[in-house]
């Protein structure tokens, strides 16, 4: 049964299907994000395959701050996610609000509304240093599902 | 006895394992002609497993309902086929399962979800006269709708029916969700329809649906090797290339619409089988 969970779980992070979210970037970073699905860097390799729909994502990725608008959209995506899940926060803007942190109508980071478990700094961050995050958030992937014991 | 609940493990067993295996080597050779290294050839196997192993979520429970009913009625088909049974029973049991998969489409309120949905209903409509017309040729030469006399049959069937074949080839790229056909769900529609008919479908179901497509596609590659039952070497011939035609077409031409498919498809479709069906009963 043990060696059946850790299968699994080793498959979790062999078949990682990520939606991508625009929390009001200035479209830098999310160029950089669809730059990885292009034959250059082809992560497709590794079983990533862009979804259009949360109920069949594993993995969040989200650039740009997040406003009041658009804080609820960001929310329900996540909530409408089945588990295990986890987010990657994408770029200045989606870490901390980046410049316009101090802006009216700013709320901040991704982490303000819902819980990032990855952060990949930059403006925009290259291709390879979004890769780098995604891998790192499907070590935590495989973690979470041997923490839940699914 | 032994022999008949061997040939439904063997459909229930081989079905799944070799529409895995197809699906993968389809997403490989895919990426190669986009200049891409692409997945892992078992990737497809990783997807269902990690699908089944998801939470369950659904809209409601209707939806879970028809995905059960659908992995049923496709998994029935080709444990049919395995065991040699009519032809006709296998398509309209096949039939079934494809509506079932649209009526859970429907059950669910996104907007998304239903336009999948009508878009499926139109792409069955295309297709299944298509299927029915194929089938009765196979029956105007052989004389039988029974799977085991038409594989016993001395002639190669493609030599009598190269129209029908032809016709089987466009039943066979809408049912293997390939352009231009890919109307209603597939991997490259994001910005038009999410995923179409399977968006509300998630976790254990989506698997479901999944698995049952790899039936679907096994039923459909066996109506394929009938038209050339006399020798295995011919029957893998067949199969390869028809399948890699299946990829070169979905990879060269973009996704029409509704009725372009169902004028294009009816059209030429009906005029091929017609000729075809005319020459059978000439000849």
């Amino acid at each position: 049964m043990q060696a059946l969970k850790r299968f699994v779980n080793g498959l979790r992070a062999k078949s990682p299907w990520l939606l991508h979210f625009d929390c009001g970037s200035c479209n830098g970073c999310d160029i950089e994000i669809l730059a990885c699905l292009t034959p250059v860097y082809d992560v497709e390799r590794f079983g990533i395959v862009h979804v259009g729909t949360p109920f069949h994502a594993d993995l969040l990725i989200s650039s740009g701050t997040v406003n009041h608008r658009n804080k609820k959209v960001l929310a329900n995506l996540y909530a409408q996610m089945p588990n295990p899940k986890i987010v990657v926060a994408i770029g200045a803007c989606g870490l901390s609000g980046g410049v316009f942190r101090d802006a009216y109508n700013v709320v901040g980071g991704i982490d303000k509304v819902i819980p990032v478990d990855v952060y990949v700094p930059g403006c925009p961050p290259k291709p390879e240093a979004i890769i780098d995050g995604v891998v790192l958030g499907l070590q935590k992937l495989q973690g979470l599902g041997e923490a839940k014991g699914a | 006895m032994t022999r008949t609940a061997l040939l439904i493990a063997c459909g229930l067993i081989v079905g799944p394992l070799l529409g895995g295996l197809v699906s993968g080597l389809d997403r490989i050779l895919t990426a190669r002609m986009q200049s891409r290294i692409g997945p892992p050839v078992l990737q497809p196997f990783y997807d269902v497993v990690k699908l089944l192993a998801k939470e369950p979520v659904v809209v409601n429970v209707w939806q879970a309902f028809c995905a059960y009913c659908y992995i049923a009625a496709a998994s029935i088909s080709v444990v049919l086929f395995f065991l040699q049974s009519d032809l006709l029973l296998i398509f309209f049991v096949q039939a079934v399962g494809a509506i079932f998969l649209v009526v859970g489409a429907l059950s669910s309120t996104s907007p998304y979800s239903q336009i999948g949905a009508h878009r499926e209903l139109l792409q069955i409509l295309s297709y299944e006269p298509l299927l029915v017309l194929v089938v009765i040729g196979i029956y105007l030469e052989t004389g039988s709708f029974k799977l085991a006399d038409i594989q016993a049959w001395p002639q190669p069937l493609l030599l009598k029916l190269p129209f029908l074949f032809v016709v089987l080839g466009y039943a066979l790229t809408i049912k293997l969700r390939k352009s231009p056909f890919d109307l209603s769900t597939c991997h490259h529609a994001h910005q038009e329809l999410v995923k179409g008919l399977l968006t509300d479908y998630s976790g254990p179901f989506l698997a479901l649906t999944e698995v049952g497509h790899w039936f679907e596609v096994v039923l459909l590659l066996g109506l394929c090797t009938l038209f050339w039952s006399t020798s295995w070497i011919g029957m893998l011939v067949l199969l390869v290339s028809t399948y890699f035609l299946e990829v070169l077409v979905d990879n060269v031409t973009s996704r029409m619409n509704w009725r372009w498919m169902l004028s294009y498809v009816w059209g030429v479709g009906l005029t091929l089988s017609l000729v075809n069906l005319i020459w059978l009963h000439q000849g």
